[in-house]
C-alpha cells in the first residue's frame, strides 16, 4: 500500500458523493480573451466586500485620490482595506445598496474618476525572500485581498495559519455552468498565478501544491503545466467535470483523499485551498505593488451581445458591465450575481462589483427559466443521491418547514454548501436550498440572541451586586450617624410633623391620617433599590390600553363627537369615556404646540359638555385630566403671564371632577415613593432656577429633617405646586373641598380603574411640567417683562395650594376606604 | 455466630455506602433548584419586569414555583412554547394580548434634548447607558435589551424605542417575498 502522498504524486484522484451534471454553456464566454472597460462614470465601493469588519475610513467627501490609493485603514477582527480604482475625486459616502441578495443598503464610498488613471506611488517587491514572514502578511493585508472565489475570506489570515500545512489546494475547477473568469485569467496570466503560489508556498510551507482544474478547460490545464514546470512541488490535475467539485470540501476529498471534518476548517487537516483569482492577486500585490482593484468578471447570458471576460475595477455598476458587452433585455429580464446554481438574482443592476463578482449572468426566459410552483415531496430521495455532503436533504426540508431547529442541527444543516444540487435534480420543484438558507438564518440568529441574553444577564446581575452593596455601605454609614443620635429625633419630628399638618386641617381624621402619613414614611424610607417594575409595568399596560383605543377612536373622532357624546345615554359611558382620552391626548398635544398662545375657543364646547350629565363622570375624569395636563403646561407660563381667558373654563373642570380626589390620592403614593429614589439626586445636584421658585416652601418647612422626609416633602410640595400653579389664577379655594364632600356614588371598580389611569396620566403631567419648568420658563423669565412681580407670589400660593392638596388627599382616601367598607354590606 | 458475621458485614457495608453517599452529597451538591436555571436560560433576559418580577430570574423562580408562562411578552410565543415544553403544561396565548412575535428595539437618546439627569441610567437594569450628572447620556446599543424601563423615567422623554435595524448579518431569505426587479 502506497502511502497518501505517493498515491497523490502518481495522480491518483478520489471521489465526492453525489453531485450533478448541468449543462456546462461556458463557450459562451471563453472563446474571447479578457476585455478591458472604458472607465465607469462612478464607481461605488462598499467599506466591507468580506468575511469580517469594516476598515476605518481614511478619506472624506471631496478628497483627490490617486488609482491604488488606500480608502480605509484596517484595523482588528479581519478588516480589509479598500483602495480607488482610478483616480478621480470622492463625492459621497453613504450607504448604498450591496452586492448580496437583500441589496440593503451598506456605507460606501461613491467617487467619480478623474480619467487619468494616475496610479499613486507603489511598492514593489523584488526579491521575495529578502521579506520575512510579518511584512509579508502585512504586504497581502494591506493589499485588500480576500477569497476572490465566493466567500471573501481574508486572505491574510488564511496565510497566517498556524497550524501545519501539507497540501496547498488551488482552485482552478470553476464548476458552475456559464463562468469562465478562472478559466481565462488561468489561459492569460498562468506565470503571476504560479508567482501567487510561490508566493503561498513560501508563507505556508506545504509539502505539495496540487492544482485542481476540471477536465473540460484543456487551455488552462496545459497554460498552468507550462507555468509550474519549473516547480517540481506543484503538481497540476485534471479532475472529471462534475458539479460542485469546486466546492472547498469537495476539492480537497478529490485531489487528496481527506475530508474536512463537520464544523472544521480545511487547515485541520493540514490543507489549504486558494482560489486562482486570489493568487493572481497575490502576485500582484506582491511582485507589482498593486492593490487589489480590479478582478476578471463573466458576463454572459443569452441577452448579452458580446459574452465574454472582463477586467473591471471593483466598484463598476453590473449595469456599465452590461452597457459595455450590449445588453438587450427581454420581458420579465432578470440579472444573476453569479452562476445559475449558486448565484443570486440582482434587485437592481445599480449595484457595484465587489471583491467576491466573478460573474454577471443575463439569460433569457428559455435558457434559465423562472422556478416553477413547488410541488409536493415525492419522497423519490433523488435530492439525497445528489447531496455531495450526503445530507438527507429531505429529512432537513420537513424539520425547516416545522421551524424544529434543533433537529435541522442533528441533521447537520450546517454542512450544507448550498451548492442548489438537491434543488437541481428536485422534480417537484421544491426550492430545497432556499428553505435551508432561512433556517440557517434563523438558527443564526436564535445563537446571537442567546449570547446577548447570556450578556445581559451578566450585566444584569452585576448591576444587582454593586447595587446591593452600595445600599450596605449606606446602611453602614447610617447607623454610624445614628449613634450619634440623629436620627429618632428626626423620625419623631416627621410623624408629629405629619400629624400636625394633618391636624391644622381635620383635627377628629387626625389617627387615620396619622396612620397614612406613617406608611407614607415607612415606604420612602425603605426606599426601593431596583427600579419598581410593577409600577412601570402597570403603567405601561395602561399606555398600551390607551394607545389602543386611541387608535379605535381616531377614525371616528372627527368633527361631530363633541355633539353625539353630549347626547349619548350613561350606557354608553365607556365608549364616551374612550373618546374623551383620545380627545384629551390630541388637546395635549395641541396644548403642547399652543403653548403660551392664546387657547382655541374650538376645545371649550368640549369641557362644557362634560358638566351635563353627573353619570358621565367618567368622561368629565378624561378630559380633565387632559387638562390638568394642559393647565400644567399653561400654568406655568401663566404665573407670569395675564392668562388667556379661553383657558379659565378648562381649568375648573380639573378641580369639578369628584374622581380627582382618587387621582390625588394614588399620585400621593406614587410621588412618596419616587420621592425617595430621585431625593438623593436632587440633593446633590444645584437646582435649576426654575425650581427653586418652588422649593423654598418645602425648605422652609422643614430645613433640618432627615434626608429621606425632606424628599418626602420636596416631591409633594412640587406636584402641590404644579396644582398651584393651575389654581393660581383662579380663586377656586372651595372647589376642591365641595369635590370632595360629594359622595362618590360610580361603580368602586370603575374607579379604581380610573384612579389607575389617572396616576399613569398625572405621572406624565408632571413629568411634562417639569421639562417645561427647567427649560423654557427660564429664558421667558428673562424676557417677560411682566414676569419679575408674578413669581414672588408664587410661594405663598405654592403653600396654600399644597395645604389643600393635602386636605383634599386625605378626604379622598378616607372617603375610598368609607367606600369600601359600605360596599359589600 | 453466623448472625453475628452477617450482620458485622452488613453494618460495615451500611456504614461505607453511607460514607460514600455522605460524600457525594456534599462533593456533588447541587447550588440551587435546577429547574430555575432552565427556565431561566430560556427567557429572554432584558430584565424588563413585564412579567411583575424584578427580573428574568425571579420570574424563573416564580415559573418553577407553579406560576403562569405566558406573561414574557418580549419573548413572545416562542418563548411560551419552549416553557411549556419544559414545565410539561399547556402552552397558552400571552397574557395581555402582546403580539406573538415582538418586534426587537433598542433605546436611542435624542441626544440634543438630553439634560444629563442620569434617571435613565438608574433605571437601565443592565447598565447600558452611559453619562453623568448634567452630561449627555447615550445608549450602548450592543448592550440595550429593549426594556422600556428608561423611558418611564426620562424627565424630557428624549428617549425612544427603536426597532432594530435589519443588517446584512441579520437578513434572512424571504421565501414568499415577490422579488422586486428595476431593469433600466
Amino acid at each position: 500500500m502506497d502511502s497518501l502522498l505517493e498515491q497523490i504524486e502518481r495522480g491518483t484522484l478520489w471521489q465526492f458523493p453525489g453531485g450533478v451534471h448541468p449543462p456546462q454553456q461556458k463557450s459562451l464566454s471563453n472563446q474571447q480573451p479578457i476585455a478591458r472597460l472604458p472607465l465607469p462614470d462612478k464607481l461605488v465601493l462598499p467599506l466591507k466586500q468580506h468575511i469580517g469588519a469594516n476598515g476605518q475610513l481614511l478619506v472624506n467627501v471631496g478628497d483627490k485620490v490617486l488609482k491604488g490609493q488606500a480608502l480605509t485603514k484596517p484595523t482588528a477582527n479581519w478588516s480589509l482595506p479598500v483602495h480607488a480604482p482610478t483616480s478621480g475625486e470622492v463625492i459621497e459616502i453613504k450607504p448604498m445598496p450591496s452586492a448580496h441578495p437583500s441589496a440593503l443598503p451598506e456605507l460606501s464610498i461613491v467617487m467619480t474618476p478623474d480619467g487619468n488613471d494616475t496610479w499613486c506611488e507603489l511598492s514593489p517587491v523584488s526579491d521575495l525572500n529578502k521579506l520575512d514572514h510579518k511584512t509579508l502578511i502585512d504586504l497581502l493585508h494591506n493589499a485588500g485581498i480576500a477569497g476572490m472565489g465566493g466567500a471573501g475570506f481574508p486572505t491574510y489570515v488564511k496565510a497566517d495559519s498556524h497550524q501545519p500545512i501539507e497540501f496547498l489546494v488551488v482552485n482552478g475547477v470553476e464548476c458552475e455552468p456559464y463562468i469562465t473568469a478562472d478559466d481565462l485569467l488561468m489561459r492569460e496570466h498562468a506565470q503571476e498565478i504560479v508567482q501567487g503560489i510561490e508566493v503561498m508556498q513560501q508563507l505556508l510551507k506545504p509539502q505539495r501544491v496540487l492544482i485542481g482544474i476540471e477536465d473540460n478547460k484543456p487551455e488552462a490545464i496545459a497554460a498552468m503545466k507550462r507555468a509550474s514546470a519549473h516547480n517540481t512541488a506543484i503538481l497540476v490535475r485534471a479532475i472529471p467535470t462534475k458539479y460542485p467539485s469546486g466546492g472547498e470540501k469537495q476539492l480537497i476529498r478529490v485531489l487528496t483523499s481527506k475530508e474536512v471534518p463537520s464544523t472544521g476548517i480545511p487547515a485541520d487537516i493540514g490543507v489549504l485551498v486558494q482560489n486562482v483569482g486570489t493568487l493572481f492577486a497575490i502576485s500582484e500585490a506582491i511582485y507589482k505593488g498593486k492593490p487589489l482593484i480590479e478582478r476578471v468578471v463573466s458576463v454572459t447570458g443569452n441577452t448579452i451581445g458580446k459574452p465574454q471576460n472582463v477586467w473591471a475595477l471593483i466598484g463598476t455598476e453590473i449595469k456599465h458591465l452590461l452597457d459595455c458587452q450590449g445588453f438587450t433585455p427581454v420581458l420579465e429580464q432578470r440579472v444573476v450575481m453569479g452562476g445559475p446554481m449558486m448565484g443570486f438574482t440582482l434587485p437592481t443592476v445599480r449595484i457595484p462589483v465587489i471583491k467576491t463578482t466573478n460573474c454577471i449572468l443575463a439569460p433569457d426566459n428559455q435558457e434559465l427559466a423562472e422556478p416553477g410552483d413547488e410541488k409536493a415531496c415525492i419522497r423519490c430521495s433523488a435530492c439525497a443521491d445528489a447531496c455531495p455532503q450526503s445530507l438527507l436533504p429531505q429529512q432537513l426540508q420537513w424539520f425547516a418547514k416545522s421551524k424544529d431547529y434543533d433537529k435541522l442541527e442533528a441533521y447537520n444543516l450546517f454542512d450544507c454548501i448550498e451548492c442548489g444540487a438537491c434543488s437541481y435534480v428536485c422534480p417537484s420543484e421544491i426550492p430545497l436550498v432556499q428553505y435551508y438558507r432561512v433556517a440557517k438564518a434563523e438558527i443564526r440568529e436564535q445563537k446571537l440572541d442567546q449570547i446577548k441574553a447570556e450578556r445581559a444577564k451578566e450585566r444584569f446581575e452585576a448591576r444587582k451586586e454593586r447595587l446591593e452593596r452600595e445600599q450596605q455601605e449606606r446602611q453602614n454609614r447610617h447607623k454610624r450617624s445614628t449613634s450619634r443620635s440623629a436620627k429618632p429625633d428626626a423620625e419623631k419630628a416627621k410623624v408629629a410633623d405629619a400629624l400636625a399638618r394633618v391636624k391644622q386641617k381635620q383635627g377628629d381624621k387626625s389617627a387615620v391620617q396619622a396612620a397614612i402619613e406613617r406608611a407614607k414614611a415607612k415606604k420612602a424610607a425603605d426606599g426601593s433599590l431596583e427600579p419598581d417594575n410593577s409600577e412601570v409595568a402597570l403603567e405601561r399596560a395602561l399606555r398600551k390600553e390607551q394607545a389602543r383605543l386611541y387608535k379605535e377612536q381616531k377614525t371616528s373622532e372627527d368633527a361631530p363627537l363633541a355633539e353625539n357624546a353630549k347626547e349619548d345615554s350613561g350606557k354608553k359611558d365607556a365608549v364616551t369615556a374612550a373618546i374623551a382620552r383620545a380627545k384629551a391626548k390630541k388637546a395635549a398635544q395641541q396644548g403642547e404646540q399652543e403653548n403660551g398662545q392664546p387657547q382655541p375657543q374650538a376645545s371649550e364646547p368640549e369641557t362644557k359638555k362634560s358638566d351635563d350629565d353627573p353619570r358621565k363622570a367618567a368622561v368629565a375624569a378624561a378630559i380633565a385630566r387632559a387638562k390638568a395636563k394642559k393647565a400644567a403646561q399653561q400654568g406655568e407660563q401663566e404665573n407670569e403671564q395675564p392668562q388667556p381667558p379661553a383657558s379659565e373654563p378648562e381649568t375648573k373642570k380639573s378641580d369639578d371632577d369628584p374622581r380627582k380626589a382618587a387621582v390625588a390620592a394614588a399620585i400621593a403614593r406614587a410621588k412618596a415613593k419616587k420621592a425617595a429614589q430621585q431625593g438623593e439626586q436632587e440633593n446633590e445636584q444645584p437646582q435649576q432656577p426654575a425650581s427653586e421658585s418652588e422649593t423654598p416652601t418645602s425648605d422652609d418647612d422643614d430645613p433640618r429633617k432627615a434626608a429621606v422626609a425632606a424628599a418626602i416633602a420636596r416631591a409633594k410640595a412640587k406636584k402641590a405646586a404644579k396644582q398651584a400653579e393651575q389654581e393660581n389664577e383662579q380663586p377656586q379655594t372651595s372647589t376642591s373641598e365641595s369635590e370632595t364632600q360629594k359622595p362618590d356614588d360610580d361603580d368602586p371598580r370603575k374607579a379604581a380603574v380610573a384612579a389607575a389611569i389617572a396616576r399613569a396620566k398625572a405621572k406624565k403631567a408632571a413629568k411634562q411640567a417639569e421639562q417645561e419648568n427647567e427649560q423654557p420658563q427660564q429664558e421667558q423669565s428673562v424676557q417677560d417683562a411682566g414676569s419679575t412681580d408674578a413669581t414672588p407670589q408664587t410661594p405663598e400660593q405654592k403653600r396654600q395650594a399644597a395645604i389643600k392638596a393635602a386636605v383634599a388627599k386625605a378626604k379622598a382616601k378616607k372617603q375610598a376606604k368609607e367606600q369600601e367598607g359600605n360596599d359589600p354590606s | 455466630m453466623t448472625l453475628f458475621y452477617a450482620l458485622i458485614a452488613l453494618g460495615s457495608l451500611a456504614l461505607i455506602f453511607g460514607l460514600i453517599l455522605g460524600y457525594a452529597a456534599v462533593k456533588y451538591r447541587v447550588e440551587s433548584n435546577p429547574i430555575v436555571d432552565q427556565v431561566d436560560a430560556i427567557l429572554p433576559q432584558t430584565q424588563c419586569g413585564q412579567c411583575g418580577y424584578p427580573g428574568c430570574r425571579p420570574y424563573a423562580e416564580a415559573i418553577a414555583n407553579g406560576d403562569e408562562i405566558n406573561k414574557c411578552p418580549p419573548g413572545g410565543e416562542a418563548t411560551v412554547k419552549k416553557l411549556a415544553d419544559l414545565m410539561g403544561v399547556e402552552a397558552k396565548p400571552l397574557a395581555g394580548g402582546e403580539e406573538a412575535e415582538p418586534v426587537k428595539t433598542v433605546a436611542y437618546i435624542r441626544e440634543d434634548e438630553c439634560i444629563g439627569c442620569t434617571k435613565c441610567i438608574q433605571a437601565c437594569p443592565v447598565d447600558a447607558i452611559v453619562g453623568a450628572t448634567r452630561q449627555m447620556h447615550t445608549v450602548i446599543d450592543d448592550e440595550c435589551t429593549g426594556c422600556d424601563l428608561c423611558v418611564e423615567p426620562c424627565p424630557v422623554d428624549c428617549i425612544d424605542m427603536l426597532p432594530v435595524e435589519q443588517t446584512k448579518q441579520t437578513w434572512k431569505w424571504q421565501l414568499d417575498a415577490i422579488a422586486i426587479k428595476q431593469i433600466d
